[in-house]
């Protein structure tokens, strides 16, 4: 029982480890505008990565979520630009796009589903395409360079980003609302445990008569979805979309899963520890802009080494069952 | 059978124990297995047989006890240092339940497999390929050493591991239920060899849980029961009651429950008419009614599972397929098996552990995966989800230490218990379950067959898919026979008995083309 506890706490120690090492490296770490930053900013991340963890907890992976957020992206600027000339109101023309937004998000979501399930290609290459061929749509629209939000609407669209309720920036509470609905979707529906069954063993599921393609194909679609507010969210913090957007979102996606405790083979995921994971990602990287003992370049190094000590960790306290 | 196993072998232990952790396994168990001998090891589920072979064969490691290996000579030695690479070195090989194949090797790779043949600086492929030809030869099979054992039918893969074995030079054979994959004439082929290699002075060890080929191939027979030796005895002083008696401990009940006749007015509930599978040219068409217990037999291989699997949306039928099937007298044509479970129909699966069970899952998420419907609106409804669970613990007898152990660490005939519980929680009227008790003791066995009796009394229709001819003769009302894919015989009343069931498994007999044959002379 203890061993089991120690797993499902470990991702939340080294949270708090981690913290502490902040609050030792500068006092502005502590400072309320700095705390809310950190979360502001592990939202997309996390969002991103509660995604993932359904991908992962049913046994597929996700690569595309980083050109797929950087596609999304640029779709969405490209229509509110559009709409400016035919839409008068402001708010009409963002809450198409977010429509638009979201609709992307589940289409992508759907044709990385389709193929990995109909056409019974690896997730693995099926995202790998779809992972080249956004972000090469996301380059073209952009014409090899930047495609900028009109500024009447991105002062208007900033408010999402910038606005703050009780004290939490919007992200936040987006953050949280999507965490609690993928908690209790996959920890208390017939569909998350239906995620369980198929990660664990397809056949035992399909034999259990479970629709396996279709369970798949919505973590896919879920997936899509989950990327497409991480962007809408994203959006108004640069007002802008390139080739360069949202470039190696997907691995820290993956990186926060994993270091929540879900496991890469499937059959086990955890939303709370993926929230956790998302967190400590971005304090790491938040600590090293505010020490000198490590330069900030080696952000990416650290967070390497954090998920292979995780995976370590988690594999031992697994054999010692 | 080769020069090498000419000097027989003496294997003894003496009050061996194994524990798992704090949980003593094995209590002071005495064997000894001698060359030109094969010794039987019998015993319940769980009984400590698989423990016992994997100790005397190096894989685990024993916890107290003495091991003496003793060769012609008559010196007898003690063994201080024991693990599977000493063992093989000595001679003892365990050809597992589970076969230790690497699929996508061929089958002279595989038989060579760790112990490869080497030139100056390579593989000597050539040679290898030579043995293992020699090899099969010895056993007189016609498997091909290049063959792809992906390929191979599960009996060939057999094969492949005794030729394994020999080129380990096995002076004591261990086989851990060899027979479970294996139809009976296949059994058959295989006790012509075991014979063989008595006959050379090979000791065999050799579990399972047919006590008539115990009876068939045993010289000794020793019995456990729950961990301790009940005693080792000379197989001509043993009936098969008497092996029963003492695996078991108590008498037995008359092992097959009196089944409820099936009322001459009874609706047919489920209809195949002139069905195709895939890969078949003969359409298969039957009927099954209600409080009935429709018996499929045939070889490993004859398309019981594929036809009901397709019969249940689990397979494609074949491109052209004209035929149809009929639950209750509604035309129905299932593309998922959840279709077939909301309609009443239920599937047990002869594969427990690569289809029935997640066996790193818990028990209750087993248990309620088939029929989660049940329990959940919006959010699944945890406590009636236990409350069901319990239940189930009662009516089906299913044993445990503790309730929050994962699926494969029960025995197998509780994961049998666990797995009809499962399907039947989704309170299905039509059942089809494929080889219910394979691999599983006689006790639970007789569980099951009660369980089966109960079923029918209360008015539930079954299809019973077994490679066990007693106990498809046994349980049902009438027997259909698979040959080659397509129904034999549908056999009835004094028609059912095992060398007539017998006749049409191996096509001497087929009743499709007796009637093809009358309507031909007619025309």
């Amino acid at each position: 029982m203890l061993k089991l506890d120690l797993k499902t706490a470990g991702p939340f120690i080294a949270l708090v480890v981690v913290f502490i090492i902040g609050v030792l490296v500068n006092d502005a770490f502590l400072s309320s505008g700095n705390l809310s930053n950190i979360l502001a900013r592990s939202s997309f991340i996390g969002i991103a990565a509660i995604g993932a963890t359904f991908v992962i907890t049913a046994g597929g992976i996700d690569l595309s979520v980083g050109s797929m957020a950087a596609f999304i992206s640029g779709c969405m600027i490209l229509l509110m630009n559009a709409l400016m000339d035919t839409i008068d109101s402001m708010v009409a023309i963002i809450i198409l796009a977010l429509i638009a937004s979201l609709g992307i998000g589940a289409v992508a979501g759907l044709i990385n589903g389709l193929l990995t399930t109909k056409a019974k290609i690896e997730a693995f290459i099926v995202t790998l395409g779809t992972m080249g061929i956004y972000r090469s749509l996301v380059t073209y629209m952009a014409d090899g360079g930047t495609l900028s939000l009109n500024f009447t609407i991105g002062d208007v669209y900033s408010q999402v980003y910038y606005g703050v309720f009780l004290g939490l920036p919007y992200p936040v509470w987006v953050f949280l609302a999507v965490a609690v609905i993928g908690y209790v979707l996959l920890n208390m529906t017939v569909f998350g445990r239906h995620c369980f069954a198929v990660g664990s063993n397809e056949s035992v599921a399909r034999y259990s008569a479970i629709n396996v393609d279709r369970v798949k194909t919505a973590t896919y679609m879920l997936q899509g979805v989950c990327v497409s507010i991480a962007t809408i969210i994203y959006v108004p913090r640069l007002g802008s979309a390139s080739g360069q957007t949202g470039i190696l979102w997907e691995l820290e996606a993956i990186a926060a899963v994993i270091i929540g405790g879900t496991v890469l083979k499937g059959g086990y995921g955890r939303i709370g520890g993926t929230v956790v994971g998302a967190l400590i990602l971005t304090l790491i990287g938040n600590i090293l802009n505010l020490t000198d003992a490590v330069s900030n370049y080696l952000n990416g190094a650290v967070q390497g080494i954090i998920v292979i000590v995780a995976v370590y960790l988690q594999r031992g306290a697994w054999r010692r069952d | 059978m080769s020069d090498e196993n000419t000097k027989s072998l003496t294997l003894s232990v003496k009050n061996l124990r194994k524990s798992f952790g704090p949980v003593e396994v094995l209590h002071g168990i005495d064997l000894t297995l001698r060359g030109g001998e094969v010794h039987a090891i019998l015993g319940e589920n769980g009984a400590g047989k698989s423990t016992l072979v994997k100790i005397l064969s190096g894989f685990e490691p024993l916890t107290d006890g003495e091991l003496h290996i003793s060769d012609g000579s008559g010196s007898s030695q003690r063994i201080t240092l024991w693990n599977n690479a000493i063992a093989e070195q000595a001679g003892v090989v365990l050809i597992h339940q589970e076969f230790n194949l690497a699929e996508q090797l061929t089958v002279a790779e595989n038989i060579f497999l760790g112990n490869e043949i080497k030139g100056r600086f390579f593989l000597d492929k050539k040679t290898m390929r030579t043995k293992a030809q020699e090899y099969l030869d010895i056993l007189r099979s016609d498997i091909d050493p290049d063959a792809s054992v992906a390929q191979l039918p599960v009996s060939a893969k057999q094969m492949v591991e005794i030729a394994k074995a020999q080129a380990k030079h096995a002076r004591v054979l261990v086989l851990d239920e060899p027979t479970a994959v294996l139809t009976q004439q296949e059994s058959q082929v295989l006790f012509e060899l075991i014979d063989r290699f008595r006959q050379d002075g090979v000791a065999i060890v050799f579990i399972s849980h047919k006590l008539d080929e115990i009876k068939q191939i045993a010289d000794v027979i020793t019995v456990l029961r729950d961990g301790e030796l009940v005693g080792s005895y000379p197989a001509l002083q043993l009936s098969k009651d008497d092996m029963a008696r003492l695996m078991v401990g108590r008498e037995l009940n008359s092992l097959f429950p009196e089944m409820p006749k099936v009322p001459g007015e009874a609706e047919v509930v489920l209809r195949v008419t002139d069905l195709l599978l895939q890969g078949n040219s003969t359409p298969s068409s039957f009927e099954l009614r209600r409080g009935e217990v429709l018996g499929f037999s045939g070889l490993v291989g004859s398309g019981r599972t594929a036809l009901m699997e397709t019969v249940l949306g689990l397979r494609k039928s074949a491109k052209g397929n004209s035929g149809s099937v009929e639950l209750r007298g509604e035309r129905v044509d299932f593309k998922q098996l959840s279709a077939a479970r909301n309609k009443g129909v239920a599937y047990l699966t002869k594969d427990r552990k690569g289809s029935g069970l997640l066996l790193e899952k818990g028990l209750v998420f087993n248990f309620s995966l088939f029929s989660l419907h049940k329990v959940s609106s919006l959010l699944i409804d945890t406590k009636r989800e236990e409350v069901a669970f319990e239940k189930a613990i009662e009516t089906f007898d299913i044993r445990m230490k503790d309730r929050s152990i994962a699926a494969g660490n029960l025995s197998g005939g509780n994961q049998q218990k666990l797995l009809l519980a499962k399907i039947l929680e989704a309170e299905p009227s039509l059942i089809i379950i494929d080889e219910p008790t394979r691999g599983i003791d006689i006790g639970t066995k007789s569980q099951i067959y009660h369980f089966i009796a109960q079923l029918i009394a209360s008015g539930h229709s079954l299809i019973l898919i077994s490679s066990d001819i007693t106990e498809v003769i046994g349980l049902s009302h009438r027997v259909a026979v698979m040959y080659h894919g397509q129904i034999s015989g549908v056999l009835e009343g004094d028609e059912i008995e095992e060398i007539e069931i017998m006749r049409y498994a191996t096509g001497l007999k087929n009743k499709n083309l007796e009637q093809s044959g009358i309507s031909n002379a007619k025309a």
